[in-house]
This record gives structure tokens, C-alpha cells and sequence, in this order.
């Protein structure tokens, strides 16, 4: 299909950051990440556990934007949540206002804690979550407004910070991918440091340079994301986002 | 009780605990009561929402610890940023797991409780005061001791209570609102309804009777007072209001407009002009 759109490839590649995770909450902020989730346990991974964004896990697809329809298969209370998230099951995906090349990650404030230029939501739960289970993040602007050489404020622990946080904060860290408009990005073994891992269908390498403040590893030749297939097309077209939400996180 | 004899009750300089979760289930008739109070210098303990910014506009709070502030469907409360960003409230900015186990830790009358989370993050900088604690049992690793947040006064609100001080969620979640109330030297319940203690678990499981009365001092029957946070099921978000609300916030005179229309009054002529303005929305 020809027609795929940048929004449907950042959905798949945020569907695949929940492939193999076996019997885990994925929880994920943001529109795209909540397609994405909704289609890797449609497919791939029928095993995970997704709530309706108040206090139930339910099992089914449903669109986004909608209210959860669907059979609820337990009750999920926020203390409840915290609990899993100290237990490890779960795999979060947030939304960064700001990242480094470790992968620390600012959704507290911009300029000086103690008085800011710009006050945001709060740490929220990114420092518990970060160092107890799973944490990826989704970029739907990939800019050097986001990617910067160094975050105002470390919410989200990034592999520098986990290493010198003592062995309680390594323990279960694990950082796993940066998902964005223009491209995949991990973390290389040993360096901690940003690694390109594929760039989207008319993206170039050159073109994520750019567009990230620090310098990313790129190993060889990076190879495109893989495009949707017909049957993940479909899903995401006429089950999961009918009324084209994710056209307004990326638009075509 | 009435709100005014809760509120006449709290000092200023106190530490408050406040109920619910962001825009969800606020004890907001007890807050628009602190409002009109000469109340000041307040410490605020919440999973934050409107009840903060509303505190933060009328320069009740000296100090807020929390993990966040969100009216969840508006993502950030004007009058919280604005006071952060002209440094008119000082913060203990904790993650929201902390802030759960500084509660607990309070309620079991715990020096601290320890924690992962925490470690490693920017929460260990800005709280300077913030301890490691290195496991006794010989692993090599390091906790955080999260301080115990013991409160001088907790408010929350329910959708029923008796008398007596048993409160009872009907919604989807608790929150924290018994870990407040344990938490807290003396803690008092808004309820929607009060009614007969029988009427409580008539239809619902004993389980949803979270808040208990020997941790309650008084309770308060005050219908549509989360508004406009969400109390379901016997109503939600107001979101015409919240967004009424959040763009007033982002100009002097168009907040002396919105209190004018809504604030300077008492609870009664706040919930007249609330249904007048309920009224012409659905006209």
C-alpha cells in the first residue's frame, strides 16, 4: 500500500515496542501509543493488559477516543497501579517535553526549579516508573526543542543517572525506545548513548542529525521502519482510530 | 458539620491534605470555603488538580508538596504555573509513588517508608533533605526513606457517608482518600449525601466503605461539592466549566470576572450561578 501515512508507521512502530513483553500492562500516553498498544495485543501480543483510563483492565479493541468497550477483567485503582508499577509487570510509554542523548527526560518544569520559566504537569510517576519496569517514549515532534543536550529538570532516570543512582536504581532500569515522527532510537549496550535504530519511509539519517540537539550513535547502514501490513492497515483504519486521531498527533 | 465550622477549625500555617486525584472527586466546597477564610501560609498535600490552583490564586499556600498538578482533560492549572513561575509557592515536588508512601508512612506513624522511586532522578536534587537508607538485611542496595507527610488536617470527599463519619465511594477509584484520613490529626468528610448507616452497604459491598469514622472528625453533606471535578457516578467533569475556569486563569481581569461571577459569594449563590450556567448550556 502505497498510501500508508507517517502517522499509521509510528503507530506500528509503537505496537512493536510491546512485541515479546508477554503478560504485562502496557500503559501508554498519547494518541499513537494508545493505537499502538491497542494493535500489538490485537495481533502479536494477545497477552497484555490494557485499562480503560480510570480503574479497570478491560480485554477487547476499542477505538481511541472512545470510552472502553470491552469486558472488564479487573479492578485497577491508582494504589493498584503503583503497586504493579513497583512489581515491574507493566511497560510504559510517556511523552518526553525534553530528552538527552541518556534518555533523561523532563515533564517537571522548564529553567530553574526553584522559580521556572515554564511550570509543566510534575515528575508525575516518571521517576518511579523509570526505575522499576519497562519505559519508552514517544516524540510526535522530533525537534532540538525536544532532544537536548541536557533536561532542566530529571524525571524520567536515564541510563547515566541510573548508573550513578546506586545499584537500587539500576536494578530493574530499563530503558528501552524512543519512538518519534521521523524515527526509531534505542540506547547502545555500554555507552548508554541514543542509537539511531531505523529511520521512517522518506526520512533521512541527515534529517534526524538535524533535528536532534546531541550527536546519535548510528551503526552501518540504518534500515527504514517497517511499514504497516494490510491487516495492521486495516485495524488501525477502520477499528482503532476510525475518526483519524492520530492525523492530528502526525499530521500526513 | 457545615463547611465553615471545618474550615473555622484549620489555622494558618497548617499542613492540609486534600482528597481525590487531579479533576476527579475534590473536596471543592470545602476548598472555595478556605477561599473566603483569612487562612494563609498553608502546606498542601494533593494528587493536584483544581483544588490547588484555586488555593494558589487566592495566595493561601506557602508551600505544596506533590507529584503533579492536571485537570486531566486541560493538562496544566494556570494559577498553579503562574504561582511557580513568579516564585509566590515553594514545593516539595515528589514522585506521585512517594508522595502515596510519605502518607502511609504517616498513617502507620512511621519515620519514612523506602522506595525505589526517586533514585536517580532530578527528586533527590530539589529535595536536598531527602536520606538513602542502605538495607540491613546485607543486599548492597541503597532506598530511598521516603519522610513520613504527617497532616494537621485532611479533606475529602465522598459520594455518601453517615453521621458518624463512614464514607463511601461509588466511583471507579478510592484515590488515597483513607491513607489522607489516617494520615491526618483530624480529617473531615464531604459527602454528597448523608444518609442512614444501614442505607451504606443496602446495595453495595462493605469494601467500598474505605474512609472509616474512628479517623473522622466531622462530616459535611454538600451536594455538588466536587464541583466542577468529576464525583461519579452522580456526576462528572464539569468540562465547560473547567475550561470557563482555565481561560480565566490566564488573565488578571478575566479572573476577576469569573470571581466575581462564581467566588465572591457564599457555597449557595456559587452553586446558583454554577446551574444558571448549566442551564444556558443546554438551552
Amino acid at each position: 500500500m502505497s498510501d500508508v501515512t507517517r502517522a499509521e508507521v509510528c503507530a506500528v512502530a509503537c505496537a512493536e515496542l510491546f512485541r515479546d513483553n508477554g503478560e504485562i500492562l502496557a500503559s501508554a500516553f498519547g494518541t499513537i501509543p494508545a493505537i499502538g498498544a491497542r494493535l500489538a495485543r490485537h495481533t502479536f501480543s494477545p497477552d497484555l493488559l490494557l485499562t480503560d483510563g480510570e480503574a479497570h483492565f478491560v480485554r477487547g479493541t476499542w477505538a481511541v477516543g472512545e470510552p472502553a468497550e470491552g469486558v472488564v477483567e479487573a479492578w485497577s485503582p491508582f494504589r493498584g497501579i503503583f503497586d504493579l508499577v513497583w512489581n515491574g509487570k507493566r511497560h510504559v510509554i510517556m511523552i518526553p517535553v525534553q530528552i538527552d542523548a541518556q534518555g533523561n527526560v523532563n515533564i517537571s518544569a522548564l529553567g530553574d526549579h526553584d522559580r521556572p520559566t515554564v511550570q509543566l504537569v510534575g515528575v508525575r510517576g516518571a521517576p518511579g516508573n523509570s526505575v522499576h519496569h519497562p519505559t519508552s517514549y514517544w516524540a510526535p515532534k522530533h525537534s532540538t526543542r525536544v532532544f537536548v543536550p541536557a533536561v532542566d529538570m530529571v524525571a524520567g532516570v536515564g541510563n547515566d543517572s541510573a548508573a550513578k543512582g546506586g545499584s537500587a536504581a539500576r536494578r530493574f532500569h530499563d530503558l528501552r525506545r524512543v519512538v518519534t515522527n521521523l524515527a526509531v532510537l534505542d540506547f547502545q549496550p555500554g555507552s548508554g548513548a541514543m542509537r539511531l535504530v531505523s529511520v521512517h519511509p522518506g526520512v533521512t539519517v541527515e534529517e534526524v542529525q538535524e533535528a536532534t540537539g546531541f550527536p546519535l550513535v548510528v551503526e552501518g547502514e540504518v534500515p527504514e521502519t517497517r511499514l504497516p501490513t494490510d491487516e495492521e492497515l486495516t485495524l488501525i483504519r477502520e477499528v482503532i482510530d476510525p475518526r483519524g486521531l492520530r492525523d492530528r498527533e502526525v499530521p500526513a | 458539620m457545615t463547611e465553615a465550622e471545618v474550615v473555622g477549625r484549620l489555622r494558618s500555617g497548617m499542613t492540609i491534605g486534600i482528597g481525590g486525584w487531579a479533576s476527579r472527586r475534590k473536596p471543592m466546597s470545602l476548598v472555595r470555603e478556605i477561599l473566603r477564610s483569612d487562612l494563609k501560609d498553608l502546606t498542601v498535600v494533593s494528587y493536584g488538580g483544581p483544588d490547588v490552583g484555586l488555593l494558589c490564586a487566592a495566595g493561601k499556600v506557602r508551600k505544596l508538596i506533590f507529584g503533579f498538578v492536571t485537570l486531566d482533560s486541560v493538562p496544566l492549572d494556570p494559577h498553579f504555573r503562574a504561582a511557580r513561575q513568579n516564585g509566590t509557592v515553594e514545593v516539595a515536588e515528589y514522585d506521585e509513588g512517594m508522595l502515596q508512601w510519605g502518607l502511609y508512612a504517616a498513617a502507620l506513624r512511621l519515620p519514612f517508608l523506602p522506595t525505589r522511586a526517586g533514585l536517580g532522578s532530578d527528586v533527590m536534587t530539589v529535595n536536598p533533605d531527602l536520606r538513602l537508607v542502605a538495607d540491613p538485611y546485607g543486599s548492597d542496595e541503597e532506598l530511598l526513606a521516603v519522610p513520613a507527610i504527617p497532616l494537621d488536617a485532611a479533606l475529602v470527599h465522598l459520594n455518601r457517608a453517615d453521621a458518624a463519619g463512614n464514607a463511601q465511594f461509588l466511583g471507579p477509584d478510592p484515590y488515597f482518600d483513607d491513607m489522607f484520613c489516617m494520615a491526618a490529626e483530624h480529617a473531615y468528610v464531604s459527602c454528597e449525601r448523608i444518609v442512614p448507616t444501614e442505607e451504606l452497604t443496602a446495595s453495595a459491598h462493605p469494601a467500598t466503605v474505605v474512609v472509616r469514622r474512628l479517623f473522622v472528625d466531622g462530616v459535611v453533606e454538600a451536594p455538588n461539592g466536587a464541583h466542577f471535578t468529576s464525583c461519579a457516578p452522580d456526576y462528572g467533569v464539569d468540562k465547560a466549566f473547567q475550561r470557563e475556569y482555565a481561560a480565566a486563569g490566564k488573565s488578571a481581569g478575566a479572573w476577576a470576572d469569573f470571581h466575581a461571577k462564581y467566588l465572591a459569594g457564599d457555597e449557595s449563590s456559587y452553586q446558583r450561578a454554577v446551574a444558571r450556567e448549566q442551564e444556558k448550556e443546554s438551552a
